[in-house]
Parts: structure tokens; C-alpha cells; sequence
């Protein structure tokens, strides 16, 4: 198994109910793998215009292969400026 | 040259614009972004915005480079608010100076339209009946 952390911000935080969290994910998980996994447990991420993922302050797309200790950061639509 | 700031404290027009000036540089563009008093015709009590600090640094820092390159401007400099707002209160301040005053627009403009695509920043909408990420949802 992979252990990995979650971070989240903005409205994904509101909606996984802290800002980290720690998860077990099979050997061979995508971050494909993470999106299912997070729309079957919080189903209110179907409804944001988007969720992007970030690996160690990089965005990566959903082909990454999740590596044992990798902190994924949940990014929902950006609103700066 | 680039400056990239996150600032939990009040934007400077000053510090941007001393930052970017340069006498090889006819022409400085500084974009200031404001806080609305109204979305949708209801008053805005206050905005929160919540950055992940490292990473929107980072791709700042790759904007403002991308932009040097691509429009051959000398200095950028992209300040950007954390923390709670006011309206009226300044949320981002982007000045670029260039030889030439076209190039300071058109790479100014690309600076604040990418920020707006790419930086990790979010901000929340209070009004007096309740609050909204901003642009969460279709």
C-alpha cells in the first residue's frame, strides 16, 4: 500500500472537513485512482467547475503514478487576483 | 528582474513601481487589482483570500519569467494579498516596465490573465446572508 497526505485549500478543504488528511491508496495508484476514490467518498467534488492535482508544488495530470510519502494537494478552481 | 511577493500586509503601488524602474525602460504598466463592492448587485462585506504559499510562488515566478522572455521586458514585479480584504482594498499589483511601452502592456496583461488561470490563490465572497468560493462551481 501507498501512504500518502493530503492537502486541500479553498472549497476542497470545506468539503473533506480539514485542511490534511491521510490516505491508503493500492501499489499502483493514479492520481485517476485518487479522483474516483474522492468523488465515491465526497460526492460534492462532481459539482466544482474543476479539481486539479498538485505533487510537491507541481501540477500534475491524472496519468501521474502516486509514489509511497507524496503530499497530493487538492486544487480546486483558482480565484486569485 | 522579477519580484514575487505573497503579503499578508497592504500592497505598495510604490514598492512595485520603484522595483521595475529603470532608466533603459521608456514604459511602465502597473495593473492594480481591487476589491468590488458588489457580485451580482449584492454588497460584498469583505473577501479571505487563502494561497498554498510555496507552489504560488512558484508558478508566479514562472509567469513573470515567462512574460520577460516572450515580450523581452526588463523587470516584472507581481505582488499578491493573503488574509482577509476590504473593498476598496488592493488584492494584486503587477507593474512591468520595458523599452517600449507596448510590450509593457501586452506582457502586464499576460501576467494577470495567467495569475487568474494558475496561481494556487483562492477567495471567498462574505456577504451579510453567507459566504462563496469564488468561481467554484459552473
Amino acid at each position: 500500500m501507498l501512504n500518502i497526505q493530503l492537502l486541500a485549500f479553498g472549497i476542497a478543504r470545506d468539503i473533506i472537513g480539514s485542511r490534511t488528511a491521510s490516505l491508503e491508496l493500492p501499489d499502483d495508484a493514479s492520481l485517476q485512482d485518487l479522483r474516483i476514490l474522492l468523488l465515491e467518498r465526497f460526492p460534492a467534488f462532481a459539482q466544482l467547475r474543476s479539481l486539479a492535482f498538485a505533487v510537491n508544488t507541481d501540477y500534475q495530470t491524472d496519468e501521474y503514478l502516486i509514489r509511497d510519502g507524496d503530499e497530493v494537494v487538492l486544487i480546486p478552481p483558482v480565484s486569485g487576483g | 528582474m522579477i519580484d514575487v511577493r505573497l503579503l499578508a500586509t497592504a500592497l505598495e503601488d510604490d514598492a512595485c513601481l520603484s522595483y521595475v524602474a529603470s532608466e533603459a525602460d521608456g514604459g511602465t504598466v502597473l495593473f492594480k487589482g481591487t476589491i468590488r463592492n458588489r457580485t451580482a448587485g449584492k454588497p460584498v462585506l469583505r473577501l479571505t483570500f487563502e494561497a498554498y504559499d510555496a507552489m504560488a510562488v512558484r508558478e508566479m515566478e514562472s509567469i513573470a519569467a515567462e512574460g520577460l522572455e516572450k515580450w523581452r521586458c526588463h523587470r516584472v514585479a507581481i505582488h499578491h494579498r493573503t488574509g482577509t480584504l476590504l473593498p476598496g482594498d488592493t488584492a494584486v499589483l503587477i507593474a512591468v516596465a520595458a523599452p517600449h511601452r507596448q510590450a509593457a502592456f501586452d506582457c502586464c496583461q499576460f501576467c494577470i490573465d495567467t495569475l487568474k488561470l494558475r496561481v494556487p490563490i483562492w477567495k471567498k465572497e462574505v456577504f451579510a446572508d453567507g459566504e462563496v468560493w469564488v468561481a467554484a462551481h459552473p
